[in-house]
């Protein structure tokens, strides 16, 4: 009985399977990116004659050392200041040309006329926390997204996604080119009948 | 009969190593891709607040990032307590930041210059002085699309 060794695996094909494992990660991993709130700040030049704007177009966020939230003059919870805000910038109060025919607000007389109208000035003390300060605009820009989500969900049903998501497919780089320009026109005409015109003071000074 | 007769040596054949190659050039790869190259060491306490209405900050070559925050605790003894600027690798104090952005950004493509946005990673117990003054900056040299950079969650993750 001759005495034979094992034969060898066929170690060929492992190279293949490195590969194939190779491009499923390639495929699969994400690098993660960062996200954030973006925003735009006002250019420094002041203006010359500044708009008149009336007090009832004006929602006022104040923000003060202690981390209290005044909504109009009132103290607040973060909590109920997207509602707050919601309720503004959907008011409609307007009449003849300045009224607002997809508002679905109270149209109190009393408060803004029309989203294009309406502005949320956000006033922080130097002493206002970060984090505090971020939550506030978080809240300010989702109850943005809200109306618009609403409204793009009305106009194009057929979408079947929210302002957000279509927002969210038209900056992706992966978006073909035909979906980029049948959603831009979309989501233009519902920026512009919400418009975010959200304006910050210049901060309180301490003593 | 006799051919499939157990082996009666005790000897193991060798395992064939020729694929440790393919192997290690696998994970090598997988790295290379997966890792995302810092390109400055965090001097300060960095711990983004959450918000939930959130954007995608991607194109890498248009951003430059200003970070704030109190200095972390090995720098603590050299620079104090007080919430810093860094800028690239070092503290830097309010007005350099503009002379920052110009630098930033002459070192991007013509095409590039106009689009930029500034990144803000500001530690979540930071006063709004700072940020207001690092706001004040960036007008001035009219980088005004910035980005506060934050983590993805909900708000009241903030408030306690």
């Amino acid at each position: 009985m001759a005495k034979r060794a094992a034969p060898e695996v066929n170690a060929g094909s492992m190279a293949d399977i490195a590969f194939l494992l190779l491009i499923f990660f390639l495929v699969t991993t994400t690098i993660e990116t960062d996200s954030g709130l973006n925003r735009k700040l006002p250019p420094m030049e002041d203006q010359v004659d500044p708009p008149i704007i009336r007090e009832k177009n004006i929602f006022t966020v104040v923000v003060n050392k202690n981390n209290q939230l005044l909504v109009e003059e009132e103290l607040t919870d973060i909590a109920d200041l997207r509602e707050l805000a919601i309720q503004f910038l959907d008011n409609g109060g307007g009449v003849g040309e300045e009224a607002c025919d997809y508002c679905q607000g109270e149209k109190n007389p009393s408060s803004s006329d029309n989203p294009d109208k309406a502005i949320i000035s956000l006033k922080n003390d130097r002493e206002t926390s970060y984090k505090v300060y971020i939550s506030v605009q978080n809240e300010l820009v989702a109850a943005y997204n809200d109306l618009r989500n609403r409204e793009f969900q009305r106009l194009y049903p057929s979408a079947g996604i929210s302002y957000v998501e279509a927002q969210k497919r038209y900056d992706d780089p992966r978006t073909s080119m035909e979906v980029q320009e049948d959603l831009k026109p979309k989501l233009d005409r519902v920026k512009e009948m919400f418009p975010q015109k959200l304006s910050e003071a210049e901060p309180n000074k301490t003593n | 009969m006799s051919k499939f007769k157990k082996k009666k040596g005790g000897e193991l054949p060798a395992i064939s190593t020729a694929s440790l190659p393919d192997i290690v050039f696998m994970l090598l790869f997988f790295f290379m891709v997966a890792t995302v190259m810092r390109d400055s060491t965090l001097m300060v306490v960095n711990k983004l607040p959450a918000a939930d209405q959130v954007e995608k900050l991607d194109k890498k070559d248009r951003v430059m990032y200003i970070y704030a925050g109190k200095p972390s605790s090995r720098y603590e003894d050299k620079y104090g307590t007080s919430a810093k600027i860094q800028l690239n690798d070092k503290f830097a104090s309010v007005n350099e930041v503009g002379a920052f952005v110009l630098a930033e950004r002459a070192s991007k493509r013509q095409e590039l210059q106009n689009v930029l946005t500034t990144a803000l990673k500001v530690d979540s117990e930071t006063k709004m002085g700072l940020i207001q003054d690092i706001k004040q900056e960036l007008r001035k040299v009219s980088a005004l699309k910035i980005n506060y950079t934050t983590r993805v969650g909900n708000y009241q993750q903030n408030l306690n």
